[in-house]
């Protein structure tokens, strides 16, 4: 079954402009599912409307089944989302905040209060439950909004750009916190400028464009349309002249830094078996840039000069 | 847990939004309570008291006892209109009314608790009000359930209106506009301070334009058994309001008007 199922849904707003133009999405149950685009692409349109925050214009939004605009009370039930803006009361108490989420849902006050314990232990926010949440800091309340939208453990749970502004050591932990979750059947949509995010964590993506679906595939596939891959070495003795290797461009970038783009058909082992042979020993070695951010530019770059 | 019914749902989101709602204004008590109780004090001193005395009867009742109705009203019709509108307006400027939208509540759930909210906050002023008036006079209710019905009426009403007013307002100027320009007037043009009959007879008639007028006569009928308004015309003028209000409303909130896109 698909967890969502968008049929050419189509969204303009008042002042004439076209957010969405007729999208077709599906998303397998259990998936976890890349949804990016660049800013102002439509993605938030489309989880605006997906999530009832947002009417409209023609199209049908299916979720497990259930047609948003026949039952949307179930679709809700369905759903889970974070948000990219903090929308909770900042002056209520952490634990109301969850507790109230899941009353809305009609999970009576002392089941909501032993699921937002739950919850809130499991994002280490168990004991500011009674603090304001004013007084929590960004990455507590990014937190925060992921205890509220599980209190009712939603079958789909919708992230919009959830780890955005937070450091790099909380970011990890809410993406073992994600993947454990779909592990355990949730199916997630994500929405992400951090591209290795998506890369790292997600089956299937879809990129949006200018209201349109310009790709929708296994992430596995998007990233094999990918011929060259750059890295960065760092070397030890930098020869007078660089040497020229078939299916490779290299370019000095100081003293000890080469930036290499090597072709698939290459390989990473003809690479430095071809470096190692004109006396180049490399140190370490990176990505220059994330595969998923490499396709996207490109892709994006195709669609700006189609257009 | 077991399955939940929708009846047990309902219940649970109205409970949880009400709930809400009372702590809100419960937690800044100073700031929502206090301040019309002070109000009244000072009208039962200033026209009860000092300026009351020169007056004397009106409708055949001291002219202290014959405000107290429309004092309590007029405290009860403030209240509940600015914690629904307020209340409201915050949720819509802070986004937190995506918690709302979000969740399987319909629209009617949310508007009667928000309504219920800004109806237990005129009951907790009116009360608090109403216990300050036994300082001043002795006050007798000559119809329980009448009072009582008109007083919750009354509430619901203007916590429509508050709902209605936030659904529109796009900035807090918004919503201080409507009760300083309109309401306030409408209030004290609603025969608080004066029986209409004093009135000449074309002002009379202007004066019945005004919906206040009948909230205030139906309550004082309550309280002391003295009209200037036919009192089923009272009530049928309540309940037309509540019924329009209450339809508007829910219109407002199935289109999304103000808090969608």
């Amino acid at each position: 079954m698909n967890a969502l199922a968008l049929h050419t849904l189509q969204k303009i707003y008042s002042n004439g402009f076209e957010a969405l133009k007729g999208i077709d999405l599906t998303v397998a149950e259990g998936d976890f599912f890349a949804l990016l685009g660049p800013n102002g692409a439509g993605k938030s349109t489309a989880i605006g409307i997906i999530t009832s925050l947002v009417n409209k214009s023609s199209g049908h939004v299916r979720v497990f089944g259930h047609d948003l605009d026949l039952d949307p009370e179930a679709v809700k039930s369905c759903i889970g989302l974070v948000p990219q803006e903090f929308n909770f009361n900042q002056w209520e108490p952490v634990g109301e905040i969850v507790v109230n989420q899941a009353g809305y849902y009609g999970i009576p006050r002392k089941e909501a209060w032993r699921r937002a314990e739950e919850s809130l232990k499991q994002l280490d926010l168990w004991e500011k439950r009674s603090e304001m949440a004013i007084k929590l800091s960004g990455g507590m309340k990014r937190r925060l909004m992921i205890a509220r939208a599980l209190v009712h453990r939603p079958r789909l749970l919708i992230l919009d750009e959830p780890t955005a502004g937070v450091d790099i050591e909380i970011r990890r932990s809410m993406w073992t916190f994600m993947t454990n979750l779909n592990q355990q059947g949730t199916t997630i949509i994500l929405t992400t400028h951090y591209l290795e995010e998506a890369e790292s964590l997600c089956r299937n993506i879809a990129i949006i464009n200018q209201g349109r679906i310009v790709e929708h595939n296994r992430m596995d596939r998007v990233l094999h349309a990918l011929h060259t891959e750059s890295f960065l070495l760092n070397v030890g003795g930098m020869p007078e002249s660089l040497p020229e290797l078939e299916g490779c461009v290299m370019r000095r970038l100081d003293g000890q830094t080469l930036e290499v783009e090597v072709s698939h058909d290459l390989g990473i082992n003809k690479l430095f078996e071809g470096l190692t042979r004109n006396g180049i020993q490399v140190v370490s070695m990176r990505n220059k840039q994330n595969r998923l951010e490499q396709i996207f530019i490109k892709m994006m770059d195709a669609n700006r000069n189609s257009a | 847990m077991r399955e939940l019914s929708r009846v047990d749902r309902y219940r649970t989101a109205f409970q949880t939004i009400i709930t809400k709602e009372i702590l809100r204004f419960g937690r800044i008590w100073k700031q929502t309570v206090l301040p019309p109780v002070i109000t009244t004090v000072l009208y039962y001193v200033i026209f009860g008291n000092l300026i009351g005395e020169r007056i004397g009867e009106m409708d055949g009742y001291a002219y202290i006892d014959f405000i107290v109705p429309g004092l309590i009203l007029m405290a009860v019709i403030t209240s509940s209109y600015s914690n629904v509108v307020s209340s409201f307006f915050s949720s819509k400027y802070q986004h937190h009314v995506e918690e709302l939208l979000i969740s399987p509540v319909p629209d009617w759930i949310i508007l009667g608790g928000y309504v219920g909210g800004g109806v237990a906050r005129g009951v907790a002023v009116g009360i608090a009000v109403t216990l300050v008036s036994l300082f001043f006079t002795d006050l007798s209710i000559n119809h329980y359930g009448w009072t009582l019905m008109v007083f919750v009426l009354t509430s619901i009403l203007f916590a429509l209106g508050g709902f209605i007013n936030a659904v529109y307002a796009n900035s807090f100027d918004d919503i201080s506009i409507v009760p300083t320009f309109i309401l306030t007037p409408l209030t004290y043009l609603g025969g608080v301070f004066y029986s209409i009959q004093m009135l000449p007879e074309f002002w009379q008639y202007v004066s019945l334009a005004n919906p206040v007028l009948y909230m205030v006569n139906a309550f004082r009928y309550g309280l002391l058994g003295v009209s200037d308004i036919h009192i089923g015309l009272a009530l049928l003028i309540i309940l037309i309001f509540i019924t329009g209000l209450t339809l508007y409303s829910l219109s407002l909130l199935k289109r999304g008007v103000g808090i969608k896109n």
